[in-house]
C-alpha cells in the first residue's frame, strides 16, 4: 500500500479531545486521516474501509463510570462485529490515554484470549490521587512484537507527557504474577516508566507518576497489533512541544513521540 | 412492573484507594478520629422488569457490563419494587 492510500480513523465522541493534533501527526507523515465521530461509522457502517483506528485522548463521556468504560461498552454494542473483523485483519488499533482505557475496557488489552469479554486490567484511580500531567520518561522494553514501536530500540528512554486521573495500570490482584508473566512470554510489555537516566521507577512516584503496577505505561495485544498506552506521543511530536525548547541552541525538528506514528505508518506501507 | 434498585459498586479487597485515604487525611486534620475511609459510588436506578427474578438477572447483567471493573470492584444492589 503507499503512504498516500493509507486512510487512518481517529474516532471521537462527546469529550474527545485529542483528535486534531493526532491527525497533525499523522498528516505529517503524509497519510490521510479523518476525525470521525462514532454514530457517524455506526450510520455509514464503514468502520471496514479504513486501514487503521485510533482511539484518542480526552475525557469521554466525562469519564463518567469509568474512565472509557461507557465508550468501550458503546463500540462493543454497536460496532462489535465490525470491530472483531478489523481487529482479525491485524489492522493497527492505538489508544492514546483515554484511548488505552477504552481498549482495555473493551477487553482488547491485554486481550491475553484474543478479546475478552470482562475487562483484565484495569486503569484506576492514581496514587498519588490527581490528575497529573507532566513529562515522564518510558522505557521501551518490547522485543519486536510490538507494530507501534518498531522504530524505537530496545531499553531506549523516551520522553513523552502524561495527562490523567485514572493511569494506574492494574491487574487482578489474585492472578497479578500470573498475568505479568504472560505479559512477559508474549512480549506485549511496551513502555514502563522509568527515570530520565533510564532506572524503572520502582512504583514510586515522581518516577511512576500514577502507581501502576510493574511501572507499565503502554502494553500491546499478543499478535502486537493492538497498542495502548497513558502517555500522549501527539503532544512530543513536534521539536517545539518539548518543554525545553527554548533553552535549546537548537530545537529538534521532531520530538519522541513521532517514532510511535511513524512505526505505524511504516508497518500499514509494508504489511498491506 | 417497576423497580426501585440501589447499586453500590465498592473496591475490593487489597486493591488501595487513594480517594479514600486522601479524605483520611483531610478528616484527620480537621481533628476527627478516623480509623478509615473507603469510598464508594452508588447508582439509585429504575427498571423496567417482568418479575423480581427478572429485575436481578438484569441488574446482575448492568453490573457485570458497565458498571464495575471485575478487576478491581464489587457490586451489591438492592431491589423494591415500585407501587
Amino acid at each position: 500500500m503507499k503512504k498516500e492510500d493509507v486512510r487512518i480513523c481517529v474516532m471521537r465522541v462527546g469529550g474527545t479531545n485529542c483528535d486534531a493534533e493526532t491527525k497533525r501527526a499523522f498528516e505529517d507523515l503524509c497519510v490521510k486521516a479523518e476525525v470521525v465521530h462514532l454514530n457517524q461509522i455506526v450510520n455509514r457502517k464503514n468502520l471496514l474501509s479504513y486501514d487503521a483506528l485510533v482511539f484518542p485522548g480526552g475525557f469521554s463521556f466525562g469519564d463518567y463510570v469509568r474512565a472509557g468504560a461507557i465508550w468501550a461498552k458503546g463500540i462493543a454494542a454497536k460496532l462489535g462485529r465490525d470491530l472483531k473483523k478489523f481487529v482479525e485483519q491485524e489492522k493497527p488499533v492505538l489508544g492514546i490515554c483515554n484511548g488505552f482505557q477504552v481498549l482495555v475496557e473493551a477487553g482488547l488489552l491485554p486481550g491475553f484470549d484474543r478479546v475478552s469479554e470482562y475487562p483484565q486490567a484495569a486503569l484506576a484511580t492514581n496514587e498519588p490521587t490527581g490528575y497529573r500531567c507532566k513529562w515522564v520518561h518510558l522505557k521501551h522494553e518490547n522485543s519486536g512484537r510490538c507494530i507501534f514501536t518498531q522504530k524505537i530500540p530496545k531499553r531506549q528512554v523516551l520522553r513523552i507527557p502524561i495527562a490523567h486521573a485514572e493511569g494506574r495500570f492494574i491487574f487482578p490482584r489474585e492472578q497479578e504474577k500470573e498475568y505479568l508473566q504472560r505479559l512477559l512470554d508474549n512480549d506485549q510489555l511496551v513502555f514502563r516508566y522509568c527515570s530520565q537516566e533510564g532506572e524503572y521507577a520502582g512504583g514510586a512516584y515522581p518516577a511512576n507518576p500514577n502507581g501502576a503496577f510493574y511501572d507499565i505505561a503502554g502494553i500491546c495485544s499478543v499478535d502486537g497489533t493492538i497498542f495502548g498506552l497513558m502517555p500522549h506521543p501527539e503532544r512530543a511530536y513536534y521539536g517545539w512541544q518539548l518543554p525545553d525548547w527554548t533553552r535549546r541552541e537548537q530545537v529538534p525538528k521532531y520530538g519522541d513521540g513521532k517514532l510511535i506514528f511513524e512505526s505505524m505508518t511504516e508497518y500499514l506501507t509494508k504489511k498491506f | 412492573m417497576e423497580y426501585r434498585v440501589r447499586v453500590e459498586i465498592s473496591l475490593k479487597s487489597g486493591h488501595s484507594d487513594p480517594e479514600g485515604e486522601t479524605t483520611k487525611k483531610a478528616l484527620f486534620e480537621l481533628k476527627y478520629p478516623v480509623k478509615a475511609v473507603n469510598v464508594s459510588k452508588v447508582y439509585n436506578i429504575r427498571l423496567e422488569a417482568t418479575s423480581l427474578k427478572d429485575a436481578k438477572g438484569k441488574v446482575e447483567e448492568i453490573c457485570r457490563r458497565l458498571l464495575a471493573n471485575p478487576v478491581k470492584d464489587n457490586y451489591e444492589f438492592e431491589i423494591e419494587e415500585v407501587k
